[in-house]
Formats: C-alpha cells, structure tokens, sequence
C-alpha cells in the first residue's frame, strides 16, 4: 500500500436543493508514503472542505476517498475514528485545551489506546516536545506560551502518535517569518522519520520549497501548479 | 481498555478542566452545598418532627391501646365512655386496663407569669403506665392532692423547674388552678405540644373541672404475659363498640408518625421543600455543566478530530457532575451538622446526623448531578469536528 490516500472524483456540495453549493468537483489525487503535498489555492475554493473529507470529519457521498485502504465514502463513524486515530492534525487555532498543560496536551494523543503506561506515555510527549525545541516549557499551560511555541505543541501532539498521515491547515498563518519556516522544517523533519505523508494547506508561499509536490485548488477543481 | 483507563481517563480530564477554573469551581460548589443544606435541614427537621412526634407515646407501658375512632393523635383525643374499657376486662387474656385522660393547658411561668401551652396526662398513680423512671418514682408525691411533675425536656420559655423547685418555688398554675411542682422527669417535647406535665387522674379532674372520670381519651391495655397481642387484639375487635380503634404498640407509634405524615399539610411541606432545594441544585449544576461544553467545544472537536469517541465526552460530563457532587456534599454535610447544633440549641428538639441520613443526601445530590449531567449532554453535539479546521 504505498497510496496511504487516494481520492477519486469525488465531489462534494454544501445545502441541498435550490441552496446546493458544489464545493468540490471532480477532484483526484493521490498521496504516496513519505510524500509531502502542499495544496495552495484562493480564499473559498474547498481546501479546508477537502482537509475534513480525507481526515474523516466530514461525510461526503460522491465518488470515492481510500484513506488507508478504508473507504470513506458511505462509511460508518466506526471507520472515521479509525482513521482519525492514525491521522495527526494541526489545526490553525483552537488547538489546545486550556486546562492541561504542553506535556498533558502532547500524551492526550497517546491516551486512547492504553498500550503504554502513564509513564511510557508521558516519556513520548516529552521526547517529542524537546525535539520541538520545548523541553523548557513542558510544564506551561497554553496561555503562557507564544503563538509560535504553541504551534510547535500542536506539532507535537500530531506527531507523538506517529501518524501515517499528518494534515495540517495553515499552520503558520498565525506566525511570523522565522517561526512558521521553524515549524515547517519541524514538521518535514519529524514526518520524513516516521514516513508519514503530509497533506499541507496554505496561503504561504515562504514554505513552497518543503513540498514534493504543489497542487492548486481552485474552484473545487484541482490544478497541478 | 480496560475499565479503570476507560473511566481513569476521563475523569483526569474532567478533574483538569474542573480545576482550572477556580472562580467557576467555588461557584458550582457552592450551588451544590446549598442543595444540600437545604436537603439536610428538611430532612432533618422532618425526621425531629416525626420522632417528637412519638416522643411520649414511645413511653407508654401497655398491650394494647384503646381509642376513639375520631381520635386524630393523642394530641388531638377524642373521648368515650369509661364502660368500653369494662368490655374489655371480661376477655380472659387481660390483666388491667388503665383509662389515660389527655388534654392541652395553659401552665403559668412561676418566675415570668407568662402562660404557655402544655399537654397534661392524667392516669392512676398505682397503675405502671409509663416507662419513665422518674414519673414511677415519685407515685407517693402524685397521689396527694393538686401536684404535677414537669417534663425537664419542655421548652424553656416554661422556666428553669428543676431549679425552681430545688429553691422551694413550686407552686404556679395550670388552667388557673394553682398547683405545686413535686419533681421533674425527662420525655421530650413534640410540635403539638411545647411541654409535658403528668398528674394522677383526681388532679386531672380538679384542673379541668368540665371532665370527669366517665369519658376517658384512652385505655392502655396490659395482657397476662405470654398472650398473643394480635390474637387477643382480633378478638377484642368483636367485643368492642365499632367507634373504638385498638392498637398494638407498634401500630400506636405508625399512627402518630402517621398523623404529622399524611395528616397534616407538615408532610408535604417538608417533601416539597426537599425537592425545591434539589431543583434549584440541578439547574445551578446543569447551568455549569451546559456553559462548560459550550465553553470547551472547540477542545472537545480537537479531540474527537484525533479519535475520541462522543462516548469518551458523555464520560468527562459525568465525571464532572460526579466530582461537584462530592465536592458540594463534604462542605454541605459540615455546615449542616453545624446547623443541627445550632437547631437543637434553639428548638429543643432531637437533631441526630444519622449515618442514614448522611447516604440518603448524598445520594439525593449524587442523582441530582447525575441528572443535570443527563440534561447537559446533548449540548455535546455542538461539538463538531468538521467544523474544527
Ligand atoms: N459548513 C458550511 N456550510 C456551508 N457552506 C460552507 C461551509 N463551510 C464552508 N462552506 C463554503 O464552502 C466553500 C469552501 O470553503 P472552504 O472552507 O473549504 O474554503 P478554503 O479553500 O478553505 O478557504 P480559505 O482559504 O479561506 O480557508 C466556501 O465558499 C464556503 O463558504
Ligand atoms: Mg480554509
């Protein structure tokens, strides 16, 4: 299975009847191991629509989306947390909870399944928090960190699982130069390790070069770039 | 999973959430210690009621008991003919049957002339009627002519007897007929009645000069020992007039209990009190519980986006719910013993905090949160994660 996604035709509207918006037509792509896809696209044409159907958020009923040999289309909500559990997200806000601190946030991924121990776990999230550079800061709840380096936990916590397919959404619109090309180059690093394959949207074109590929979404309709 | 990680982990987050905001924290405590109070304090009050209901009756040394038909309580008597208590002599399993005459009066405050309400047994001082101590050991003094003896259990306002009659300043009035104070004994005062005093049935009569040893308000049966108190109690039935009712003494103290229950309006105020306070609880914990999921829907998504599944969040509501009820109750439970004290102090009435009472209030909050719980869950729906990017 060298495909971890592979979407075909699928399209995809929003209201139905006389509201029907078609959001998503006729999209194809597939997404190999270790790949690392960057979708960039004007405001409005479905990327962040396309994010949630690969990522099992969202039911879609036309054409077909294999995520990990799964099929989604028509699926039951058994199958999507399937394939949510092996999916590491960053999402561009609302992304911690506030309660817990860093260290907490990062082993709430390993927590589902209690294969390890609290310890084991707890060991991970701080590995993996020092290897985003925050091995200072393990203890600080969301509030007392920057934009930056509460983006780097959401990092963290999408890949402490080692996810095979990591989906991200503008993870660096909410940061400047240095730290959104900080959190990219974390993010290529880590995920070329464990061989994950990253599905990236953005707007921002300083982090085009981390990309194997570059598509174009644009009307709901796919444009290799 | 196993099940101590299938509600550990839940509950931890929960328990996260929960104290991290301390200002909401002391708010949904404190809504859950009111509930509780006010549960506590009916609860209490109800059961002191019920007890001090049967305060004297408990007391009563008897068989079976006679009474009118039409008697609501002992406290509410209702008279009949002294003959009824003959029929029943004639059955070969009694022994002796007692006429106790009832009634309410005015007793005098020997220091402050301020008169005061109190019940008054009047019996034959020869006859053992009443297990108290006390009354069976001043019999002599209540055989002469116009003396009492006190309960030392009567509400204060009576004045301090015992002392009184130490000083030698017995002499005060019951009903405007000066009688004089020869002792004291310890019953306990009730709702209907503030205090007690007992004298022999010629005292009775001369206090209350319109009765007479005719009309009785009720025969306190004693069987030979080793009789069958239901058998005996079947077959009196027959002999009796059908407007006499005759209990066991179980069946006297459930009457009694019975009365201040159903009876009276006391009953339901109390249940209706009980059940506003646990009202009142409920929409304080689902008011917290419901702005907490809207609050924390973003979170929840996130998690859900990762895996979780809704049945994991249904687990965190209940834990929440679970930990303010604990949480509102040991707070609750102290201020209310504390309350109690205070209670007994005032009204002279028995306020134990029976390790019986303590489960049924918390089980009462527990249910309570575990139902506000039931009502905040569908706001979990709001969480939505296709709506999280
Ligand atoms: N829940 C929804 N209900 C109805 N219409 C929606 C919903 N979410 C998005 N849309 C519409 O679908 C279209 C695609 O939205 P989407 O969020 O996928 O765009 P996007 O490419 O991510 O845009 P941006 O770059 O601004 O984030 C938009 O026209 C939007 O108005
Ligand atoms: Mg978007």
């Amino acid at each position: 299975m060298s495909k971890i996604i592979d979407v075909r035709h699928l399209n995809f509207s929003f209201g139905s009847g006389e509201m029907e918006r078609p959001v998503l037509k006729d999209v194809s792509l597939s997404i190999e191991k270790s790949e690392i896809v960057l979708m960039t696209g004007p405001s409005g044409s479905g990327k962040t629509t396309f994010l949630t159907i690969v990522g099992g958020l969202r039911q879609a009923s036309y054409g077909s989306v294999t995520v990990l040999d799964r099929q989604l289309i028509g699926s039951t909500e058994q199958v999507k947390i399937q394939v949510r559990q092996q999916t590491g997200y960053i999402f561009q806000q609302h992304n911690l909870l506030k309660a817990l601190t860093a260290l907490q946030n990062v082993s709430m991924a390993l927590e589902m399944h209690d294969t390890m121990t609290e310890r084991q776990r707890l060991d991970k999230a701080a590995e993996m928090l020092i290897a985003v550079g925050l091995g200072d800061h393990m203890n600080h709840k969301p509030e007392q960190l920057s934009g930056g380096q509460r983006q780097r936990v959401s990092i963290a916590r999408a890949l402490v699982g080692h996810p095979k397919i990591i989906l991200a959404d503008e993870p660096t619109a909410s940061l400047d130069k240095q730290s959104g090309q900080e959190a990219v180059g974390i993010l290529k690093k880590l995920a070329k390790e464990s061989g994950a394959a990253i599905l990236l949207v953005t707007h921002d074109y300083r982090i085009v070069d981390i990309a194997d590929r570059v598509l174009e979404l644009e009307d709901g309709v796919i444009r290799n770039a | 999973m196993n099940f101590i990680s299938w509600c550990y982990f839940p509950a931890r987050l929960a328990w996260r959430q929960l104290i991290f905001d301390r200002t909401k924290l002391t708010a949904a405590i404190s809504g859950v210690m009111f509930a509780c109070v006010l549960v506590f304090m009916q609860l209490g009050f109800k059961d002191s009621l019920y007890d001090s209901a049967i305060s004297a009756p408990v007391k009563l040394n008897g068989d079976l008991f006679l009474m009118h038909k039409q008697a609501e309580a002992m406290w509410r008597p209702a008279k009949f003919q002294r003959r009824e208590l003959m029929r029943v002599l004639g059955h070969p399993a009694v022994m002796e049957v007692t006429p106790l005459y009832l009634a309410l009066a005015s007793f005098k405050n020997i220091e402050t002339d301020v008169k005061r309400t109190l019940m008054v047994y009047g019996f034959d001082p020869d006859s053992h009627i009443f297990n108290v101590p006390e009354i069976n050991n001043h019999r002599n003094e209540l055989r002469l002519k116009d003396t009492i003896l006190f309960d030392e259990y009567s509400r204060p306002e009576f004045g301090p007897i015992r002392q009184l009659v130490a000083a030698g300043r017995n002499i005060t009035e019951i009903n405007d007929y000066k009688i004089s104070v020869a002792g004291v004994f310890q019953l306990g005062v009730s709702f209907a009645a503030d205090g007690n005093v007992v004298t022999s049935d010629l005292n009775f009569m001369r206090i209350f000069p319109n009765r007479n040893h005719n009309m009785t308000d009720m025969g306190i049966v004693k069987l030979h020992p080793g009789s069958s108190i239901p058998q005996v109690q079947a077959e009196l039935r027959l002999q009796l007039n059908p407007f006499i009712d005759i209990f066991t003494y179980e069946e006297l103290l459930r009457r009694e209990k019975d009365y201040w229950a159903n009876m009276a309006p006391i009953g339901f105020i109390f249940g209706f009190g009980t059940i506003m306070g646990l009202v009142v609880g409920l929409v304080i914990v689902y008011q917290i519980l419901f702005t907490d999921i809207a609050n924390l829907r973003y979170e929840f998504a996130t998690l859900k986006a990762m895996g979780y599944e809704h049945d994991y969040f249904i687990r965190v509501v209940f834990a929440s719910a679970f930990f303010l009820a604990v949480l509102g109750f040991i707070p609750g439970l102290m201020l209310s013993v504390a309350l109690y004290h205070l209670a007994e102090s005032q009204i002279y009435m028995p306020m134990p905090m029976s390790p019986n009472k303590v489960i049924t209030v918390f089980m009462f909050i527990l249910s309570m949160c575990t139902m506000a719980g039931f009502l905040a869950i569908h706001k979990l729906k709001a969480a939505n994660p296709a709506d999280m990017f």
